[in-house]
């Protein structure tokens, strides 16, 4: 009786179990288009023609399923990444202070705003007097000086707010770095390409790194080698002739000092310079004899 | 319009100065003026600095040629010269090689020079070294590439070839429509 009992149980959860998995996974012939930024899904299915005409709650019932199941594919939004702020006060366990919306204002003796229309200090446009502070340039504008530090600070925190906007949008389609650590299995295109990354990944992009004794002396150009750039047509003058001036040299120091063709050459005319000499000795020892001798031998 | 690269720098003084030697300093540093290449369609232009501000007016489509053409890249980025640059070689050359007046007009005709027209050639030429070719009355001809040694040139029978022709004043007339 139990273990009917216990089988009954179990084949009732996988029922809901599949029926669960059943109203999560949707079939599409064609693949959906997402606008994610809207969530919107664009379904280009030709829909089951046969229930959309007509009227009345057969349509109504078969538009809310189409909805439904297009919902299930629309992928959801992630969380934002949190601020700078936000992950140093988690750090330091800074905690939200909640602050009252009215403050006393002593001077006019009643509760006012802490910011905004009538607010607790005066209005600060009407303020008449600005304090020379205790280590000031005496001949210096404090009006203007208060007004322009107003505008820094405005700008300051614009500026952190577009780079945590950035910072939140950047992380999807960061290149992720998993290929440039090292594996054991990686081939030489990849190590060059990872080598390149680890050159231009200093402070200042790879400027004054070191070369390796085989490496190419160009820099790599930012358009990964697409567009050549060149000198400007009537640029430095003096400085490009300095500088084809020291090719110059450049390609004359390296001439070898030991030329082969003219160390044979001088060669050839020394051992020539010999055999004539020798030639003309032993014509000159022979005697008239010998030379008739020679003469008949050849 | 544009100045050279690095490479085509390298290129072009590699060829000049298998002809001049060291002597390129004095066409790249010149006390009357400061002169410069230029590269506009391939071909290598020599200017002086004044004329350059005046060209770099005129736009790309309509610009033919400027100061004085070198010589041009080939498709395969070899620099070869062209007998436009003599003027500028001539003063300068390391080895000349004067030819006898039977053979100029075989030599301004475009054939090479044989053993049988060679007058003259400077001391200590080495096979392949760069030469400008001149006739016996000192006036510059072309200029080709030795193709036997000084030594060599002496021994050598009439009929072999002495010096290889590479361009000659003759081309003024025979190519005068594609000369630049």
């Amino acid at each position: 009786m139990a273990a009917v009992r216990v089988e009954e149980v179990l084949a009732v959860a996988e029922e809901q179990e599949a029926e669960k998995r059943r109203s999560v996974t949707v079939e599409k012939e064609l693949e959906l288009e997402f606008d994610l930024g809207n969530l919107l899904a664009l379904d280009r299915n030709p829909p089951p023609a046969a229930g959309l005409r007509g009227a009345g709650p057969r349509r109504e019932a078969l538009l809310r399923a189409l909805a439904r199941d297009n919902t299930q594919l629309l992928p959801p939004p992630r969380p934002r990444p949190p601020t700078r702020w936000e992950q140093f006060a988690r750090l330091k366990g800074i905690r939200r202070r909640k602050r009252t919306s009215l403050v006393w204002d002593e001077q006019a003796k009643e509760w006012r705003r802490r910011w905004g229309y009538r607010r607790a200090g005066g209005d600060p446009a009407r303020a008449w007097l600005a304090e020379v502070p205790a280590g000031a340039d005496p001949e210096e504008d404090q009006f203007a000086r208060l007004r322009r530090e107003k505008r820094e600070r405005v700008a300051r925190n614009e500026l952190n707010r577009l780079r945590n906007l950035a910072r939140a949008h950047r992380t999807a389609t960061a290149v992720p770095a998993a290929p440039l650590h090292p594996t054991g299995h990686q081939s030489r295109e990849e190590l060059g390409r990872v080598a390149r990354v680890a050159r231009v990944s200093t402070a200042s992009l790879g400027r004054f790194q070191p070369r390796l004794p085989k490496e190419s002396a160009e820099p790599p150009s930012r358009s990964g080698g697409r567009k050549r750039r060149f000198e400007p047509l009537l640029g430095n003058l003096s400085a490009e002739r300095s500088r084809q001036l020291e090719l110059l040299r450049d390609m004359g120091s390296k001439k070898p000092v030991l030329d082969i063709t003219r160390a044979v050459n001088k060669q050839l005319r020394q051992e020539e310079a010999e055999a004539a000499a020798a030639k003309g000795k032993k014509q000159s020892q022979r005697g008239k004899r010998g030379r008739r001798q020679q003469r008949a031998g050849r | 319009m544009r100045p050279l690269t690095e490479a085509e720098t390298r290129a072009v003084f590699e060829k000049l100065g298998r002809y001049i030697g060291e002597n390129i300093q004095l066409l790249v540093d010149r006390p009357d003026g400061t002169y410069c290449f230029r590269l506009h369609r391939d071909r290598v232009f020599y200017l002086s600095e004044k004329l350059l501000k005046a060209a770099a007016s005129i736009p790309r489509a309509g610009l033919v040629s400027l100061g004085s053409c070198f010589g041009k890249f080939t498709k395969t980025q070899k620099f070869r010269l062209s007998v436009t640059a003599l003027d500028f070689l001539a003063p300068y050359a390391k080895h000349k090689v004067w030819v006898k007046p039977g053979s100029e007009q075989s030599f301004l005709y475009g054939n090479h020079v044989l053993k049988s027209g060679l007058g003259r050639i400077t001391e200590s030429t080495a096979q392949y070294q760069g030469v400008v070719v001149y006739s016996m009355a000192d006036v510059p001809l072309g200029f080709g590439v030795a193709a036997k040694s000084t030594q060599e040139c002496r021994k050598v029978d009439p009929m072999a070839i002495v010096v290889f022709h590479q361009a000659d004043i003759g081309e003024y007339v025979r190519s005068e429509d594609t000369l630049t």
